[in-house]
């Protein structure tokens, strides 16, 4: 379904993407780990077009992502949502604007039908009946579940979550990962999660990536990762200190 | 150290070069997107009542101020050599032709160019015009449209208001501190006015519209970094409006007065 060939990205002087190879297939949730700052969001960026790769490829579902026209591009961005890290709702907009905000822009359905599916959308991230609220009286947790509902109010057959449970507490983190592991279950979607939050990474995944200097350098099963003998992934699951990471970056001391 | 300075200089220069293309790029985009359909009235007209509405109390103020001010400097020279009726038309052909157009502008650039960067700036540090995108909408044609088309008209109404104000100002100290009297004042400023005058006008004031609009969406556009950046993107926006505004004046004033003399 998704299959990344050789990407490679730089910014300036910096190769944040360095021929980077993976294959994401129909159905799996695959979770991307590596540290902060690492390009796990220039990837999923790069995967929906957001970002034109330096060179390599991104096809998803058999489309070159950055050959594409505008058109087809907005056509691909009906089938694959992105769930951004701080949310990213349109602060001037209420909530069930927010998630309707695909359906009422790009087709012809009715405001009854609009309304029923943006609160189908909410309440299947538990939050039914606060279309009237806006962005900001919402909490962290709130906002990164309604902007879940706002890319499943399409119905994507991919969805990318950005670091969905960076910045909120551990007990809203954890009903966050119940519920990309229940929508993948109840929408059978493919996902794609970056995160750094192996907690979260172990309940969600059916594959896990390990992304380090710009490649995929361990790629497995949950048990395979936690059981690496990969001194690099080793280091990052157990989040430790000292290791090959900090020792390559000279800041192990 | 001299060294630097050119190093210095370079930098500057490419930068003023990216902010060029940048821009000509963003023109070219907003221009052919805003005859591409689908057209979003409700936004346009959004747009159109913060832009217009909105501003023309501030508009209207510094509109009478600048009329009073202008009476009375120019009633300083006027009276020496008692030609104090011509105040009128020296007044209406200024205020016409060049202050309306250009004072109107600027306060628009301070006030909606300004919150225009300030509110795309937000947006594009919250990853805003990122969801946009994965959302199927073209930035531009959602948020820069509605703007650019809303400004290029609305700047002219305002300067048709501006105009108006501002030659009621100066009727009024005319007529009620200087002697003038009130049909004189009005038959001199209606014969020295003429359709040319309030034409060149207003075409500056729809050139001045789009840049602004321009200006501020680009900037707004290319915030770097959080709050900060969002900060110095407006204040940015606001000194390139400024100095386009008073660079497109300078310009079109040297046409007109070569192709409508």
């Amino acid at each position: 379904m998704i299959t990344i060939k050789n990407l490679s990205k730089r910014f300036n002087n910096n190769l944040v993407l360095n021929k980077l190879n993976l294959q994401i297939s129909a159905g799996q949730t695959c979770v991307i780990i590596g540290r902060s700052g690492c390009g796990k969001s220039v990837l999923l960026k790069s995967i929906i077009g957001l970002l034109k790769p330096d060179a390599g490829e991104v096809f998803v579902n058999d489309k070159d992502v950055a050959k594409l026209g505008e058109r087809e591009l907005n056509t691909l961005r009906f089938k694959v949502s992105m769930v951004f890290q701080g949310g990213a709702l349109f602060d001037s907009m209420n909530v069930a604007e927010n998630v309707g905000f695909s359906l009422s822009e790009h087709t012809a359905i009715s405001d009854k039908e609009l309304l029923g599916r943006v609160e189908e959308s909410l309440v299947l991230v538990g939050l039914g009946g606060i279309g009237d609220l806006m962005p900001s009286e919402l909490s962290g947790g709130m906002k990164k579940r309604v902007a879940l509902a706002r890319a499943i109010c399409i119905r994507p057959e991919i969805i990318l979550y950005d670091e969905p449970t960076t910045g909120i507490d551990p007990i809203t983190a954890d009903s966050i990962n119940e519920l990309i592991r229940s929508l993948h279950d109840k929408l059978k979607v493919t996902s794609v999660v970056v995160t750094h939050d192996m907690k979260s990474a172990y309940h969600i995944a059916d594959k896990i990536a390990m992304m380090y200097q710009g490649k995929i350098i361990s790629e497995g099963k949950p048990q395979e990762i936690q059981e690496t003998k990969d001194p690099v992934v080793f280091q990052f699951i157990n989040g430790l200190a000292k290791g090959p990471i900090t020792e390559a970056l000279g800041t192990s001391k | 150290m001299l060294n630097q300075f050119f190093v210095d200089l370079g930098r500057k220069a490419i930068a003023l070069m990216y902010f060029v293309g940048g821009l000509a790029h963003l023109t070219g985009q907003t221009v052919y997107l805003s005859f591409k359909p689908p057209y979003k009235y409700e936004r346009i007209v959004e747009q159109a009542k913060k832009a217009g509405y909105d501003s023309f109390p501030i508009v209207a103020l510094v509109a009478l101020f600048i009329g009073f001010i202008f009476a009375l400097q120019t009633a300083y020279f006027m009276q020496r050599i008692v030609s104090e009726i011509y105040i009128a038309s020296l007044v209406a052909l200024s205020i016409v032709r060049e202050l309306g157009p250009v004072i109107t502008a600027l306060v628009v650039a301070g006030r909606v160019g300004a919150s225009n960067t300030a509110e795309l700036g937000s947006m594009q540090v919250t990853e805003q015009i990122d969801a946009l995108e994965t959302l199927a909408t073209n930035p531009v044609k959602y948020l820069v449209v509605p703007r650019f088309v809303a400004l290029s008209v609305m700047l002219p109404v305002l300067t048709i208001f501006a105009d108006i104000i501002g030659i009621l100002g100066s009727y009024f100290i005319c007529v009620v501190k200087l002697g003038v009297t009130s049909s004189m004042y009005m038959h001199v400023t209606f014969t020295s006015l003429l359709y040319k005058d309030l034409f060149t006008g207003l075409f500056k004031a729809w050139i001045f519209g789009m840049v602004i609009a321009l200006v501020s969406c680009y900037e707004g556009f290319n915030v770097e970094g959080g709050a900060t950046g969002v900060g110095k993107a407006t204040t940015r926006s606001v000194v390139f409006s400024f100095i386009m505004v008073i660079a497109a004046d300078c310009l079109f004033t040297a046409l007109f007065y070569f192709i409508l003399p």
